[in-house]
């Protein structure tokens, strides 16, 4: 299958998934929905590496995917765990709640 | 119209409806699903990239492992459904504002820089998977053995991190 599509169409459309994930970040409280709008922007910002990789014929850029993916995977451990001490500690998840560091 | 650029079309749409769904669904639940379907819309973009290993990660690591913890965490904390708050009068239309202009942004680059990305348009027609896989583990093992290796410590150290954070004190209820 001959590769018909330009590479513009795939920065477009991670372009997109980007400011959505942005926006996601911005308008909603709920934390775990803000943790899943950075996954969508880790994911934009994946996209468009593995299209410029494919357009330039270097495999590097599929290879720094892998690493951005093993990073988020620690990343949401980390966080989720954070957000259950929180959870355990106010009774509560909503960020409004997190306006002091004392316990 | 080729079929390749329908089935881009399709998954472009799919991908912006689901990431679209993530954002107004009141459901947590819903919207982990949502980003689920969109991981799997985009693993099949880095099919028609000629990334197979990516995509296959892509719906292991993302849509497997990582989008099962979050419901698991979704489940264990009871928050499917969290009570519509007092909303920060300005805060919409300031984030929708906010996005746009990031949108604008990113597109008036990408208009700016059409020459390159049109120069750029035309890779090889056809990818030989086999030779790309092969060539993908050598570099990965060879050139980037450390990196790789480093990574094992670091999910080592979040995984250690991750029991410690949410171990409970000595004598704590709950």
């Amino acid at each position: 299958m001959a590769q018909t599509i330009p590479l513009s169409y795939y920065l477009a459309i991670s372009a997109v998934l980007f400011a959505m994930g942005a926006l996601g970040v911005l308008i909603r409280r709920n934390p775990l929905i803000i943790f899943m709008s950075v996954e969508l922007m880790l994911n934009a910002a994946n996209l468009a590496f593995v299209a410029f990789a494919r357009s330039f014929g270097v495999l590097t850029g599929q290879i720094f995917v892998f690493f951005v993916m093993t990073v988020s995977a620690a990343e949401v451990a980390v966080g989720l765990a954070l957000i259950i001490i929180i959870f355990r500690n106010k009774h509560s998840i909503d960020v409004d709640l997190m306006n002091s560091l004392k316990g | 119209m080729n079929l390749t650029l329908i089935l881009f079309i399709v998954l472009a749409s799919v991908a912006v409806a689901s990431a679209a769904g993530l954002l107004v669904s009141r459901n947590t639940v819903y919207a982990a699903l949502f980003l689920v379907l969109n991981f799997a819309t985009v693993a099949v973009f880095y099919l028609l990239l000629g990334a197979p290993f990516i995509a296959l990660a892509q719906v292991t690591i993302y849509a497997g492992a990582i989008m099962v913890l979050f419901l698991f965490v979704i489940m264990l904390l009871g928050s499917e459904k969290l009570p519509r708050g007092q909303a920060l009068p300005w805060q919409r239309p300031m984030a929708i504002i906010l996005a746009a202009v990031l949108l604008a942004e990113a597109g008036f680059l990408l208009f700016q820089r059409l020459q390159l990305t049109a120069s750029l348009a035309n890779p090889e027609a056809s990818v030989n998977t086999t030779e790309t896989l092969r060539t993908l583990g050598m570099t990965l093992f060879n050139q980037y053995l450390l990196p790789f290796e480093v990574t094992s410590v670091l999910l080592l150290v979040a995984m250690v991190g991750v029991i410690v954070l949410t171990k409970k004190e000595k004598g704590e209820q709950g």
